[in-house]
């Protein structure tokens, strides 16, 4: 544990004035109180929001691509949006041709209480790349393997992007894409033929094996109590 | 003066002293194994859960002679497949039917080991028959502990019948080596058919 590790108690930048958590109640479908959020990113970045919803007191954001990570970012970093947990990365793609594959981020700020939906639309046919925000929430790593898994999205900046649901040989696509029908796209027995080719032990991440990779490189004295059996990191 | 040797035993002496009874070997033996099954559960689902509710006090697994569950393939004569088993699952499971000592037997318990159950989609294999051989299906979703009892009741029946004979009772599956498939791929794809409801799945026309 780092030594600048300090609690964070959520609501606790409303002040003491604030007022106390409660359940929202009669909220309506469109439209009623946004969150400030969506308008200080309007107000910061100029022209990178194609629109700002209300649904069912939900504020969603929609933003250009190019601008995505820095507004993250900002949103990350700024005392007045201190969005401090990435709850999910996902991706919605709808039915209709036309309409463009959602990529959404999922923020919370602790200290503000606030929830605030994050979306970058991505046209189809067109590559389906995002900028990732592993560098600024390390726990986006598994949550965008798999959206890139089920969606085939590219998350540019990830450091290791690898399918994590299906195995990594897995040819058939991408299997939440509307076009990729629910029984997949090889007969049963070539499915069958393909998952019992895989070797059920190379599933170590390349994390696990750069570290097994670097033992020669570690202290003597470090090498010595690993091998001991100590485990350490914990 | 030297030790008198003992006389031996007349045989009307032996019967009269000692129990002793004749029986055929094959059934004493597999009397033995019937009511000495060492069951490995590999439960994936809710099945495992009622698996689980079998194992307990209620129902009492060990009244059967399983009071010693395996958890490791080595010392399992009895695989129990409790729940559906995903692609990425298969080649685990096959090593796991592989590490098992014979003489074995499998239950496939609930519908999704059985035959994918409502899994008719592109992540679960159809019947684990497919991977590994199976001797008796547990049907229901999940069944109930009843169910899986009377399942074992049925491999109990089923292995007091086996003759020691019988040559190919203990010989291992060898897959193809080029596809690694016990059964022929076109047998695969028949019996794999969409059925039920997943025959009006939603398809995309996309």
């Amino acid at each position: 544990m780092s030594d600048s590790f300090t609690p964070v108690v959520a609501g606790s930048a409303l002040g003491s004035k604030a007022a106390p958590a409660v359940t929202p109640k009669n909220i309506p479908n469109r439209g009623g109180p946004a969150n400030p959020s969506a308008q200080a990113i309007a107000q910061q970045f100029a022209g990178a929001v194609v629109r700002a919803d209300v649904i069912w007191g939900e504020t969603i954001v929609v933003v250009d691509r190019a601008r995505v990570h820095d507004i993250i970012q900002w949103l990350h970093d700024d005392p007045s949006q201190r969005y401090d947990y990435l709850s999910d990365v996902t991706a919605v793609e709808f039915r209709d041709l036309e309409q463009p594959i959602e990529v959404v981020w999922q923020l919370r700020s602790l200290p503000y209480r606030r929830f605030l939906r994050v979306k970058v639309l991505l046209e189809k046919g067109a590559t389906l790349d995002v900028p990732s925000v592993w560098d600024i929430y390390k726990g986006a790593d598994w949550l965008e393997r798999e959206c890139y898994d089920m969606f085939g999205i590219t998350f540019t900046g990830h450091p290791d992007l690898r399918r994590l649901l299906m195995w990594e040989q897995y040819a058939e696509g991408y299997p939440l894409r509307k076009d990729f029908p629910l029984r997949g796209r090889f007969s049963r027995s070539e499915q069958l033929r393909q998952a019992l080719a895989a070797n059920p032990e190379a599933r170590y991440s390349k994390e696990e094996l750069s570290i097994a990779d670097a033992f020669e490189d570690l202290p003597a004295e470090m090498k010595r109590r690993l091998a001991t059996g100590e485990r350490t990191g914990e | 003066m030297g030790l008198s040797p003992r006389p031996e035993p007349t045989f009307k002496e032996l019967s009269g002293n000692e129990p002793w009874i004749t029986t055929k070997l094959d059934q004493f033996v597999n009397w033995g194994r019937k009511n000495s099954l060492w069951p490995m559960p590999f439960g994936t689902a809710c099945c495992a859960i009622e698996f689980m509710a079998t194992a307990a006090s209620d129902y009492d697994l060990a009244r059967f002679g399983m009071e010693r569950q395996a958890f490791s393939p080595r010392q399992a004569d009895l695989l129990i497949c409790a729940g559906r088993v995903p692609f990425k699952l298969a080649p685990v499971l096959r090593r796991i039917w592989q590490q098992m000592p014979q003489p074995k037997w499998c239950i496939s318990m609930g519908a999704c080991a059985s035959s994918g159950g409502m899994f008719d989609n592109y992540a679960v294999v159809q019947g684990i028959d497919s991977i590994i051989p199976v001797d008796v299906y547990v049907p229901g979703c999940p069944p109930r502990p009843e169910g899986l009892l009377y399942g074992i009741l049925m491999l109990q029946k089923k292995i007091e019948h086996e003759r020691s004979g019988d040559k190919t009772l203990r010989q291992e599956m060898e897959p193809d080596p080029t596809t690694q498939l016990y059964i022929p791929p076109a047998v695969i794809d028949e019996v794999s058919e969409p059925f039920g409801n997943s025959v009006h799945q939603t398809r995309s026309g996309l």
